[in-house]
C-alpha cells in the first residue's frame, strides 16, 4: 500500500545560517511592528541610562545634617516618579507588542506548515510518523515562539545598552577601553566556540524528542492492544529507553549550556578586575580622577550585563534555531508535483476509464502492478478480486493519482491523468475505503463533508438510505453529536455506513468502493442494497470486495494475481471456466 | 541535589563579594596606596577579586549542571510514571480523556514542567539569596529606610501572586486549545487520502486555522496578563525608591543617617529589584507549568476504577465449570454512577447469558452495532459490567489480577495496530516468544508466505501503522499475534473482513487442526466464518435472540436463516 520503511531520514548537515534566514523571513513580514519595538526599546533603555543620573542629582542635594536642599530633592524625586511611570508604560507596551508579533508569526508558521502538509504527496504520510510531524507543529514552533517573544527584546535592549555604554566609556577614558579590547574578543571567541559545540547537541535534542513523540503517539494509540496482551511492562520498559534517550539528549545540551553563562560572567568579572586595577594605577599615576574611575567602572558593569544576558539567551536561541531547522525541513519537502501547464479541467465527463500497460512499484526493486490493462466504459461496474496483497488497493492509489505510475497511462475520457488538474480528476471519483475516516466534528459535518452547502434534509436522506439514521437518532444530540477522534464507541461497521452516507452526497461520475461494506453485516448490507444501487447508478464503478455475493452482477470481474490480471469476464463465464475465480468462490462454502 | 544548592549558594555569595571588593579597592586601598605606594596591597586585593571570580564561575557551572541533571531525572521519572499509568487506564477513563489529550500530556505538558524545573533551580535559589541578602545588608545600613522600602514589597508580592494564580486557568485553556489543534493535525495526517480525494484541503486549512486562531487567542489572553506583571512590579519598587530618597533626605537632615548610606542603598536596591523581577519570571513560568502539572497529575493520581475483588471464602475450584460464562449481563457506556437513570434502550447489552466450555468454539454473529465487540471488551475487563456477572472457570473476572486475566486471551482486535517495528516483534508483542512459535502462528494464519517475501523476513521493519502491508495482510498478522502466545482462549473479532474467502477458509481449517485444544470465540459478519462452531449466538440490539449450532439455528432462527440465505443462497 505504501513505501517500505525507509522513512528514517538521515539528519542533514546543520545549517544555522539557513535557520536564521528562515526565521528572518518570518520576522521581516512584521518589520513595521518590529521597527516600533526597536524605537520603544531604544527609548526605554535610554531612559534607563538617564535614571541613575536623576537619582544622583537628588542625592547630591542631600549633603549633610541640616544642609539638605528639599526643593531640589523633591524636584528630582517628582521627575523620577514621572520617569518611572513612563518607562514602565514603555516596557509594558513593548511586552504587548512583542507577544503580539511572536503570536502572529507563530500562527503564520503553523498555518504554513499545515498548508504544506496539505500539499505534500500521500507518500510523505506513508513514510513519516504522525507523532514526529505533530511535534514539529506543537513543540518546535512553541520553542521558536518563546525565543522570539523574549529573546528578540533582550537582544535589541542589549545592543542599545552596549552601544551607549561604550560611547560613554570612550568619552571617559580611551586608555581604559583598551583593557576591554582584551576581554570583549575573549568572550566573543569563547561564545563562538561553545556555539559550535552546543549546536549539534540541540539538534539531537529536538530529534530525540521527536522520536519519543512518535513512540508515544504509536503506543498510546495502541493502548488497548497492549493491555489486551498484558504486556504493559514491556512497553513501559521500551518507553523508558526512548524517554531516557530524550532526557539524556536534553541534559547533554543543558550541561554544555550551563557552562556558557558563568564563563562569560567570569570573563566580565576579570575585565572588571583589570579595569579596577588599571584604573587604580592610572589614578595613582594621576592620569585620572577617582570619580572618573568610578563612573567608568559603573558603565563597564552596565556594559557587561547585556553580554552576560546574551550568553544566557544563546542557549535558548540555539534550541530555537534547531527547532526552526526542523520546521524549515518540512516546509522545504517537495510538494505533490504540480499540475502540468494548461492542464485540462475535467468537467461533465462520461466516465470512460482506460488503463494501458501500467506498471508501478513503491520502490524500484519491487513492482506491485505489472503491465496492467483495463478498459472501463462509462456506467459499467468493474469488480476487482484477488488474494490480499495482489495490488488492488495500489490500483486505487493510481486511479486517484495519489501516486503516479512508473510506466503506462491511465486515461479518463481520453485525458491522461497527468494532463488533468488533480482537483478536477479527484472530484470525478466518489470513494469509500476500507479504512474509514471520520474527524472530530458533528455527525452532520462528517456526512456533509464532500458536499458544500448540503442541507439537513439531504444529509438525513443519505443517512436513512445508508441505514444509519436510527443509530444517529439514538445518540445524545442526534446529528449534532460530536464524534471524538477515532470514533471511540462506534463500531467499524457503523463508521462504514457513515462514510457510505457521505459518498451518497457526492456528485461524481466514478465510484470506488474498496471493501466498503466489509464490516457491515449482510442483513444490513442487503437493506442498503437499493441505496447502494442508486449510488452506483450511471457511474463507472470500481469495486473491491471479498464477499463475492456483492459483485456477482458486475459487468466485468477482474481477478488480479501478483499484480497481473489472471482472468476477467462475467460471473457465469468465470464460474464455467473453473479457474482462479471459481476457486475463490467455492471457498465461501467451505 | 543538596550539594548543588550548596554550590549555588556559595557561588552567589562569593559573586556578591566582587563589587564589594571593588568598592573597597577604590574607596580605601587606592587612596592609601597613593600615599604609601604599597603596590603589593593593591595587587593582593586584585588577586582576591580574581580568585572570587574564578570560584563564582566554578560553583555556578557545577550547580547549574547539577540542576540540569536533577530536573532531567525528575522529568524522566515523571514521564515514566505517567506512561505507566496511561497503560493501565480503564476503557472508561481513556474514553473520558481521549488519546490525543493523553499524548499531549505526555509530550508538551511534560516539556513545560521541565522548563519550569530548570528555571526554578537556576534562578530561584539565586534570586532568593539576592533578595534576602540585599534586604539584610540594607537593614544594617538604615532600618527606617529599609522599612520604607519593605513597605512596597507586600504590593509587589500581591501582584505576583494574583497574576500567577489567575494565569493558571488561562494556561489550562491554552493547553486544551493546543490539544484541539493537535487533534486536527492527527486526524488529517491519518485521513489525508480522503481529504485529497474530496479536494477538501481548503476546508481542512480553515478548520486548522480556526483551531490555531483559538490557541493564539488564548495564548494572547494568558500572556497579556503575564506581560503586565513585570512593568507593574518595576513601577511599584521604583516608587519605593523615590520614597526612600525622600525619607533619606529627612533622615540625613535630622542627622540620623549619612549621605553615603543613601548612595549604598541605591546599589542594593538594584540588586533587590533584579531579584524580584527574577522571582516574577519564575512565577510566570510556574503558572504555565502548574497548568500542565495539573493535567499530568490528573492522570497519575486517577484511581484505578477496575478494582480487584477478593475471592469469596466459600469459593471452591470446580473443574467442570465452563471456561467462560455470562450471567444476565447488562452494560451501558454511560456513567455507571447514574445507573438508575439508564433507560432500557441505552443499554448496549442487555440480559446476555451464555456458557462456553473448555475446548469448545463459540461464534457470535449479528448486525452492525449489535454489541458483539462489547462482549469482548467486558470479557477482557476493559469495562466493568453495569449489571450481572462474568465468570471465568467459575470465578468472577473481578477476582482475577488484570494481567492474569488478560494473558488467558489471545485476541485479534477489530481496531488493531501494526507498530513500526520488526515483524517478529509485532507477532511476539512483548511476550518474548521463540522463533518457532512465531513461525507456527504465522503459518497457521497464512501470513508466513508474504512475510518470507519481505526483505529480512521476520526482521523486516514494518512501516508506520503497517502501511507497507495490505489490509488483508495486516489482518492475518493480527491473527498470528493472537495465536502465537498459546493462550487458553483465542478471540477473533471480525478478523477476516479484509480476507478473501479462500484465505479465510484456510485459516479456519488451520485453527481446527493445529489449535484444537484452545477455546475459540469468533465474531464475524460472514456466516461461513461461524457456521462450524459448536455454539453460535445471534445478537440483535444487544440481546441474544437465538443460540445453538448451525443446524439448530437454521431450524429455529429467522434472522439466522435470512443471513444464511443472503450469503449462501445462490450456491446451495
Amino acid at each position: 500500500m505504501a513505501k517500505p520503511a525507509n522513512g528514517k531520514v538521515v539528519e542533514q548537515a546543520k545549517d544555522p545560517r539557513g535557520a536564521l534566514r528562515f526565521l528572518w523571513s518570518y520576522l521581516q513580514k512584521f518589520w513595521g511592528l518590529l521597527f516600533v519595538a526597536l524605537v520603544l526599546t531604544i527609548a526605554g533603555n535610554t531612559l534607563a541610562l538617564v535614571g541613575p543620573d536623576l537619582s544622583g542629582k537628588a542625592i547630591d542635594a542631600i549633603k549633610d545634617a541640616g544642609e539638605v536642599d528639599f526643593d531640589i530633592v523633591f524636584h528630582y524625586a517628582a521627575l523620577m516618579a514621572v520617569f518611572f511611570v513612563t518607562s514602565s508604560a514603555f516596557s509594558y507596551c513593548l511586552a504587548l507588542l512583542m507577544r503580539s508579533i511572536s503570536q502572529k508569526m507563530v500562527k503564520q508558521m503553523r498555518n504554513d506548515v499545515f498548508d504544506k502538509l496539505m500539499r505534500l504527496p500521500v507518500s510523505y504520510f506513508d513514510t513519516h510518523m504522525a507523532g514526529d510531524i505533530i511535534s514539529r507543529v506543537s513543540y518546535d514552533i512553541d520553542v521558536i515562539n518563546t525565543s522570539i517573544s523574549t529573546d528578540v527584546v533582550q537582544i535589541l535592549a542589549s545592543i542599545v545598552t552596549i552601544t551607549v555604554s561604550f560611547v560613554m566609556m570612550v568619552k571617559i577614558s580611551p586608555i581604559l577601553v583598551i583593557v576591554m579590547c582584551v576581554t570583549i574578543p575573549a568572550s566573543f571567541i569563547f561564545t563562538k566556540k561553545m556555539t559550535k559545540i552546543t549546536r549539534p547537541k540541540f539538534s539531537t535534542r529536538s530529534k530525540c524528542l521527536g522520536e519519543m513523540n512518535g513512540y508515544v503517539e504509536e503506543s498510546v494509540g495502541g493502548q488497548k492492544i497492549i493491555q489486551g496482551y498484558a504486556c504493559e511492562e514491556v512497553y513501559t520498559k521500551r518507553f523508558d529507553i526512548v524517554n531516557t534517550k530524550a532526557t539524556d539528549a536534553y541534559y547533554d545540551a543543558d550541561r554544555m549550556q550551563a557552562k556558557i553563562g558563568p564563563t562569560v560572567n567570569l570573563i566580565n568579572n576579570l575585565s572588571l578586575c583589570l579595569v579596577t586595577a588599571f584604573g587604580a594605577l592610572l589614578y595613582i599615576l594621576e592620569f585620572m580622577t577617582l570619580g572618573k574611575v568610578s563612573s567608568f567602572v559603573l558603565y563597564s558593569r552596565k556594559f557587561s550585563g547585556p553580554i552576560n544576558e546574551a550568553a544566557n539567551i544563546l542557549g535558548e536561541l540555539q534550541s530555537a534555531l534547531a527547532a526552526a531547522e526542523r520546521v524549515n525541513r518540512i516546509l522545504s519537502e517537495e510538494d505533490e508535483i504540480s499540475d502540468v501547464e494548461n492542464a485540462t479541467e475535467l468537467k461533465d465527463i462520461e466516465g470512460n476509464v482506460e488503463i494501458k500497460e501500467l506498471s508501478f512499484g513503491y520502490t524500484k526493486e519491487k513492482a506491485i502492478l505489472k503491465n496492467f490493462n483495463l478498459k472501463a466504459e462509462a456506467g459499467k461496474l468493474i469488480a476487482i478480486v484477488g488474494p490480499t496483497g495482489s495490488g488492488k488497493t495500489t490500483l486505487i492509489n493510481l486511479l486517484m493519482r495519489f501516486y503516479d505510475p512508473n510506466l503506462g497511462t491511465i486515461r479518463v475520457d481520453g485525458t491522461e491523468n497527468r494532463e488533468a488538474t488533480r482537483e478536477s480528476l479527484r472530484k470525478q471519483y466518489a470513494m469509500v475505503l476500507q479504512d474509514t475516516w471520520l474527524f472530530g466534528g458533528t455527525i452532520f459535518e462528517n456526512i456533509a463533508y464532500g458536499k458544500k452547502d448540503a442541507t439537513m434534509e439531504e444529509v438525513v436522506e443519505a443517512a436513512k438510505a445508508a441505514r444509519i439514521h436510527n443509530f444517529i437518532m439514538h445518540q445524545p444530540k442526534g446529528y449534532d453529536t460530536l464524534l471524538s477522534e477515532d470514533g471511540v464507541n462506534i463500531s467499524r461497521g457503523q463508521k462504514q455506513l457513515l462514510t457510505i452516507a457521505r459518498a451518497m452526497l457526492l456528485d461524481a461520475r466514478m465510484l470506488i468502493l474498496d471493501e466498503a461494506t466489509s464490516n457491515v453485516d449482510t442483513r444490513t448490507e442487503k437493506k442498503i442494497q437499493s441505496a447502494m444501487e442508486k449510488l452506483m447508478e450511471g457511474k463507472t464503478c470500481f469495486i473491491i470486495a471479498h464477499r463475492l455475493s456483492t459483485i456477482q452482477h458486475a459487468d466485468c470481474i477482474i481477478v488480479v494475481k501478483d499484480g497481473e490480471i489472471a482472468e476477467s469476464g462475467k460471473h457465469e463465464e468465470l464460474i464455467k471456466k473453473r479457474g482462479a475465480y471459481y476457486e475463490l468462490y467455492a471457498a465461501q462454502l467451505r | 541535589m543538596f550539594i548543588g544548592y550548596l554550590f549555588k549558594i556559595s557561588g552567589t555569595v562569593v559573586g556578591l563579594f566582587i563589587p564589594k571588593i571593588m568598592a573597597h579597592i577604590l574607596d580605601e586601598i587606592v587612596p592609601s596606596v597613593k600615599l604609601n605606594e604599597n603596590y603589593i596591597e593593591l595587587l593582593l586585593w586584585s588577586l582576591l577579586m580574581i580568585a572570587c571570580a574564578l570560584i563564582d564561575r566554578f560553583c555556578n557551572v557545577f550547580a547549574n549542571q547539577r540542576a540540569a541533571l536533577a530536573s532531567t531525572q525528575a522529568v524522566n521519572k515523571l514521564r515514566y510514571d505517567l506512561y505507566e499509568k496511561m497503560l493501565t487506564l480503564s476503557g472508561r477513563q481513556t474514553d473520558k480523556v481521549g488519546i490525543p489529550s493523553l499524548v499531549s500530556r505526555l509530550t508538551s505538558d511534560s516539556y513545560n514542567i521541565h522548563t519550569c524545573f530548570n528555571i526554578f533551580q537556576r534562578m530561584g535559589v539565586r534570586a532568593t539569596i539576592l533578595l534576602f541578602g540585599g534586604l539584610a545588608i540594607s537593614a544594617t545600613l538604615d532600618p527606617i529606610m529599609t522599612l520604607t522600602f519593605v513597605a512596597t514589597l507586600p504590593f509587589v508580592f500581591a501582584i505576583v501572586f494574583t497574576i500567577s494564580r489567575r494565569g493558571v486557568p488561562f494556561y489550562t485553556k491554552v493547553q486544551s486549545s493546543v490539544d484541539g489543534m493537535v487533534r486536527v493535525m492527527r486526524e488529517d495526517v491519518s485521513g489525508i487520502r480522503v481529504i485529497k480525494a474530496l479536494s477538501k484541503e481548503d476546508y481542512e486549512r480553515e478548520r486548522f486555522d480556526k483551531a490555531n486562531t483559538d490557541t493564539v487567542k488564548n495564548e494572547l489572553k494568558a500572556s497579556g496578563i503575564m506581560a503586565a506583571s513585570g512593568p507593574f512590579i518595576s513601577l511599584c519598587m521604583n516608587m519605593g525608591l523615590v520614597l526612600v530618597i525622600v525619607v533619606g533626605a529627612y533622615r540625613v537632615n535630622i542627622g540620623a543617617a549619612k549621605p553615603g548610606v543613601v548612595v549604598a542603598f541605591l546599589t542594593y536596591f538594584t540588586i533587590i529589584l533584579n531579584a524580584v523581577i527574577s522571582v516574577n519570571r519564575i512565577f510566570i513560568i510556574y503558572s504555565k507549568a502548574s497548568a500542565s502539572a495539573k493535567r499530568v497529575f490528573e492522570i497519575i493520581d486517577s484511581e484505578n476504577d477496575l478494582l480487584i475483588e477478593k475471592l469469596p471464602e466459600d469459593y471452591r475450584e470446580n473443574a467442570d465449570a465452563p471456561i467462560v460464562e455470562f450471567k444476565n449481563v447488562y452494560f451501558s457506556y454511560g456513567d455507571i454512577e447514574n445507573e438508575r437513570e439508564i433507560s432500557e434502550e441505552k443499554y448496549v447489552l442487555s440480559d446476555v447469558s451464555f456458557k462456553l466450555n473448555k475446548g469448545e468454539t463459540l461464534g457470535i454473529i449479528g448486525a452492525t452495532g449489535a454489541g458483539k465487540t462489547t462482549i469482548i471488551s467486558l470479557l477482557m475487563r476493559y469495562y466493568d459490567v453495569t449489571k450481572g456477572e462474568i465468570l471465568i472457570n467459575g470465578r468472577n473476572i473481578k477476582t482475577y489480577d488484570l494481567s492474569e486475566l488478560r494473558t488467558m486471551f489471545g485476541t485479534a482486535f477489530q481496531n488493531n495496530v501494526i507498530f513500526a517495528d520488526t515483524i517478529r516483534e509485532n507477532i511476539s508483542f512483548g511476550r518474548d516468544l521463540s522463533e518457532e512459535e512465531i513461525v507456527r502462528a504465522l503459518t497457521a494464519s497464512d501470513a508466513y508466505r508474504f512475510v518470507k517475501e519481505k526483505e529480512g523476513e521476520l526482521d523486516h521493519v514494518a512501516s508506520i501503522k503497517g502501511a507497507d502491508f495490505s489490509g488483508g495482510q495486516k489482518q492475518r498478522m493480527y491473527v498470528a499475534r493472537a495465536l502465537a502466545g498459546k493462550s487458553e482462549i483465542i478471540v477473533l473479532d471480525d478478523s477476516a473482513s479484509a480476507l478473501d474467502y479462500k484465505t479465510d477458509a484456510k485459516i479456519r481449517e488451520n485453527l481446527r487442526n493445529d489449535y484444537s485444544s484452545s477455546t475459540l470465540i469468533t465474531i464475524a459478519q460472514r456466516i461461513s466464518s461461524v457456521m462450524k462452531m459448536d455454539n453460535i449466538i445471534v445478537l440483535e440490539d444487544g440481546k441474544i435472540t437465538a443460540q445453538g449450532n448451525h443446524e439448530e439455528l437454521m431450524a429455529s432462527s429467522e434472522i439466522y436463516k435470512e443471513i444464511a440465505a443472503t450469503q449462501l443462497g445462490s450456491l446451495s
